[in-house]
């Protein structure tokens, strides 16, 4: 299917949120894929992680806002550390979070865990997954 | 401007290609050239490489004719091995103090037989070959420089260090050997000065992701161009070297340190899109069975035949180009494991290869910048020297009569950089003319007075 | 025992205190052998387990803040054991002290003056900067001589690195030369600083398994009996993912994953049996048995 783009399609509220709440400015990214190249969990993502900005800078957003990438990102910073324009994905990665849990509520249930996981995964893990995946 | 006639007279410090023919376009004229270069002999950077892109060239071949004329020129006077000290006075009239290094043979009296360093028992790694070959301590930088004269490296020598040895001494045929030579420096008035300085690569040390330098079979686009030459330190065979093993699959990585103002320098090194497809090229020659890959984030080809250049290297030598940028190089046995992505097929890609290539930027020639700072020139952010005006004066630098061309302005190949030198003597060639027309001029005048 | 005492306030954060207890009682052990008084903070909350990552986030700031107010009261440096309250310590301390406007709201907000005048120091570095690994290795008294271990670092101490490393962080050593000191083999390997997937496990199996696996048979490919961290969340990881890698990769060998200060105790000739050893998952004690008795 043919992207249909415009002015209007570019500049859409929901990118200029991204921006505003991740504090990044997308269009500092040129597509090298320095950041998938290394990315350790982009090999379970249906989308790169350049391709997520990709999808943004063209004002695709429900293409990421649909794409399990986000919830895959695991905060690791290997791409920011790396990322020759100094683009930090996961604060991108958690801003496409935050407006998919406002809109659509929590990604996963944390009251379905077992109560083995719940004895036996670290706190750190579990207020983390808390405050990433619940709204 | 000052009283005294001003003085036709050109003084250009950096004797790679750039300088090589400002010298031969301002001698060729008809006016003298002091060519002052740090290294013992001329040629800079185009002395190491192997064949020129687009024509492949052989590098050595189109260089040597130039610079054994300028080696001979009756109206260049060649002072190598030395370092421009202070610059005083004004355009017409520079005095330069330039401090010269002992190289502690007398060069008057050597032949260039080659005997000192044939003999010298002291081995050491080579920066001419980047670190892939060695030389003695006693040494010239390859067998066909100009001057051909050696240098003897206090560092290195076992004399110096406190040995005993002095075996060149002793095998000198005509006593050139002068353990006790100094330093001095000497003085040259010019009219005229250009800069041409030339470029380094960025170091390695500085890509930790891709090993900081460390890894054996991960090299630089230079040290490539050494094991390309017939004359490097492997008489041209693609090896290894960790161990000398012929390598079957090769990863080129384009902009390694470029375009990344973050870790990096921001700007694009230019050449290196087609430097590395000259690599991958003359690798497929070399090894026709194996198998060269190129990351790369743009590929930039706008010279003239550049882009048929980059097709053949395609179609002709099967190089795949992949679209992205690797995140990490590390070794994983005797093979170099490559983490890239290729963007156009959305795939993370790992290659397991026997050598890398960094296709690392430009920089600044060494000194380029405290040079500037000493001729009150501009440079930028990056030590690149600054045009007086980037459209319309691009040779000119803001002091009058500072020219400068080649590398030392910013990342650039040859065929530009010669035609930009050219440029650069033009300037000074109209300057020298424009004084000659004053001086006719004023005589004339004298004449009408009596 | 040793008589010179580095006095260095302390903060263990949740993870030590409940799932990562064998990491604390080892620690401390070994601090006490080391000279070291770890003073923990006499209250303290959760540092919050994430750095908050959204640009206009101030209310996730105030509960490491809180705890950096605590422990400046205490002294001008704080050691931190758990990588994640270090990274999420050390960034917040920073964020006070460089973002004038964070500065102003967080005090605000959690009703305080402070300036972010407070070293946040991980306990790793302490030990290389303050006690030294030389010292370490003179009052080692059971070197790990023989044992094969693989240094894993994680992503916490690494990244981002203006902001929290201390050491190389594309090729740490830190941990790698500690091992040294203990008399153990620290070999080489690439996945030093690749991460573990952190809380991922919770929403992919495959990706836990996956990201642990390459980082386990990394280090088994290169001859690692062991694995020593200094992240509780990677210990974790690393450790219990096994028996789910063991389930996608006929033939995986399990490997012992272990606190970097449980072998600083054991080389130091402590009492190992409240290092909490039923927590692991596989369980490190058979390997430890090449070490010879003290
Ligand atoms: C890997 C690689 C492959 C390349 N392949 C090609 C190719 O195939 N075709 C092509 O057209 N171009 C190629 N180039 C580019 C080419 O090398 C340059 O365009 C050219 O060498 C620039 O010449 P230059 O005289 O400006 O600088 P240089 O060659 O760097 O010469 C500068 C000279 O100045 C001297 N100098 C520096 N500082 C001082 C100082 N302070 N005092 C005194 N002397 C000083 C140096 O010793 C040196 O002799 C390649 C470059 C690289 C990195
Ligand atoms: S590494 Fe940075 S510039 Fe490159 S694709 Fe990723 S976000 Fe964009
Ligand atoms: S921070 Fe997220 S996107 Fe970036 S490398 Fe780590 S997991 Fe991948």
């Amino acid at each position: 299917m043919r992207a249909r783009m415009s002015a209007e399609t570019l500049t859409s509220e929901l990118t200029r949120r991204i921006e505003e709440i991740s504090g990044e400015n997308l269009l500092k990214c040129y597509q090298c894929g320095m950041c998938a190249a290394g990315c350790p969990a982009a090999f379970a993502m249906d989308m790169l992680p350049s391709q997520a900005i990709r999808f943004l800078q063209l004002g695709l957003v429900e293409e990421v806002l649909n794409s399990d990438t986000p919830w895959l990102c695991a905060a690791c910073q290997t791409c920011y550390a790396r990322c020759p324009k100094g683009l930090d994905l996961s604060r991108i990665m958690e801003a496409i979070r935050e407006i998919v849990l406002q809109e659509r509520g929590d990604y996963i249930d944390l009251g379905d865990l077992s109560p083995r996981d719940l004895a036996e995964i670290p706190q750190q893990a579990f207020i983390a997954c808390f405050r990433k995946y619940t709204a | 401007m000052q009283d005294k006639e001003p003085i036709t007279r050109a003084l250009i410090i950096g004797a790679g290609i750039a300088g090589m023919q400002a010298a031969l376009d301002i001698a060729n004229s008809g006016y003298e050239v002091v060519l002052v270069d740090k290294l013992p002999s001329i040629g800079g950077r185009m002395a190491q490489l192997s064949e020129t892109f687009p024509t492949l060239d052989c590098a050595q071949c189109i260089l040597t004719p130039r610079t054994v004329e300028v080696g001979h020129h009756d109206r260049i006077k060649l002072v190598t091995y030395s370092e421009v000290e202070e610059v005083a006075g004004q355009v017409g009239d520079f005095r330069v103090r330039i401090r010269r290094h002992p190289a502690y043979v007398n060069w008057d009296a050597c032949t260039g037989c080659g005997l000192c360093q044939e003999k010298c028992p002291k081995r050491v790694v080579s920066d001419f070959e980047r670190g892939l070959g060695r030389r003695k301590a006693i040494y010239t930088l390859s067998p066909q420089a100009v001057p051909n004269r050696p240098v003897l490296d206090r560092e290195s020598c076992l004399h110096f260090q406190g040995d005993r040895c002095r075996v060149c001494e002793k095998v000198c045929p005509v006593g050139a050997i002068d353990l006790e030579q100094e330093g001095n420096t000497i003085e040259e008035r010019a009219g005229c000065i250009v800069m041409a300085t030339g470029y380094d690569l960025y170091s390695m040390d500085r890509l930790g992701e891709y090993g900081h330098g460390d890894l054996a079979n991960v090299i630089d686009g230079l040290a490539f161009e050494r094991m390309l030459s017939a004359s490097g330190p492997t008489a041209g065979k693609i090896l290894r070297p960790s161990d000398g093993a012929e390598p079957k699959e090769v990863v080129f990585v384009q902009c390694a340190g470029s375009r990344d103002p973050e870790l990096g320098v921001p700007y694009c090194s230019k050449i290196c899109c087609m430097s590395t497809a000259k690599h991958a090229m003359l690798y497929k020659h070399r090894v026709p069975d194996g198998q060269a890959y190129v990351f790369y984030i743009d590929v930039r080809s706008a010279g003239k035949h550049y882009e048929e250049f980059v097709v053949r290297t395609v179609e002709e030598n099967r190089t795949i180009y992949l679209r992205g940028k690797v995140s990490r190089v590390f070794e994983e046995g005797d093979k170099v494991a490559v983490w890239g992505v290729d963007t156009l097929s959305d795939r993370q890609v790992e290659i397991s290869a026997d050598l890398v290539v960094l296709a690392t930027p430009m920089i600044p020639g060494g000194g380029t910048v405290q040079l500037a700072k000493m001729l009150g020139l501009h440079a930028d952010e990056a030590g690149f020297l600054s045009e007086f005006d980037a459209s319309m004066q691009p040779v000119e630098t803001l002091r009058a009569g500072v020219f400068m061309a080649g590398a030392c302005v910013g990342p650039k190949d040859i065929p530009e950089t010669v035609a930009q030198a050219s440029g650069a003597a033009a300037k000074v060639l109209s300057t020298f003319a424009r004084w000659g027309k004053v001086a006719e001029g004023e005589a004339a005048a004298r004449a009408e007075d009596l | 025992m040793e008589t010179s005492q580095l006095r260095i306030p302390y903060f263990p954060g949740c993870t030590l205190n409940t799932t990562a207890k064998g990491f604390d009682t080892s620690l401390r052990a070994s601090a006490q052998a080391l000279g070291v008084e770890l003073v923990e903070l006499p209250e303290w909350n959760c540092c919050g387990a994430t750095f908050p990552l959204l640009a206009d986030n101030i209310l996730d700031l105030a509960g490491p803040a809180s705890v950096l107010v605590a422990a400046r009261e205490m002294g001008e440096r704080l050691a931190v054991a758990c990588t994640t309250c270090y990274n999420v310590l050390r960034r917040t301390n920073l964020a006070i002290q460089t973002d004038e406007d964070k500065r102003q709201k967080l005090n605000l907000f959690i009703e305080a003056q402070y300036e972010g005048d407070l070293q946040v120091l991980d306990f790793l570095q302490v030990l290389r900067d303050e006690v030294g690994f030389e010292k370490v290795a003179r009052t080692v008294k059971r070197p790990l001589t023989g044992l094969k271990a693989a240094a894993y670092y994680g992503c916490m101490v690494l990244r981002p690195a203006s902001e929290v490393a201390y050491d190389d962080p594309e090729n740490p050593r830190a941990l790698d030369d500690l091992l040294m000191a203990l008399g153990a083999e620290p070999i080489e390997y690439a996945h030093k600083g690749e991460c573990c997937g952190s809380y991922l496990a919770v929403v992919s199996a495959q990706a836990a398994a996956e990201m642990t696996y390459s980082i386990l048979s990394s280090a088994q490919k290169n001859g690692a009996q062991l694995i020593a961290t200094n992240c509780p969340l990677c210990q974790f990881n690393l450790d219990s993912q096994q028996a789910e890698i063991g389930r996608r990769h006929t033939g995986y060998q399990t490997i012992p994953v272990l606190y970097f200060s449980q072998l600083l105790g054991i080389a130091l000739g402590l009492d190992a049996d409240d290092f909490d050893w039923e927590k692991h998952s596989v369980d490190p004690r058979p390997v430890l048995e090449l070490v010879e008795p003290r």
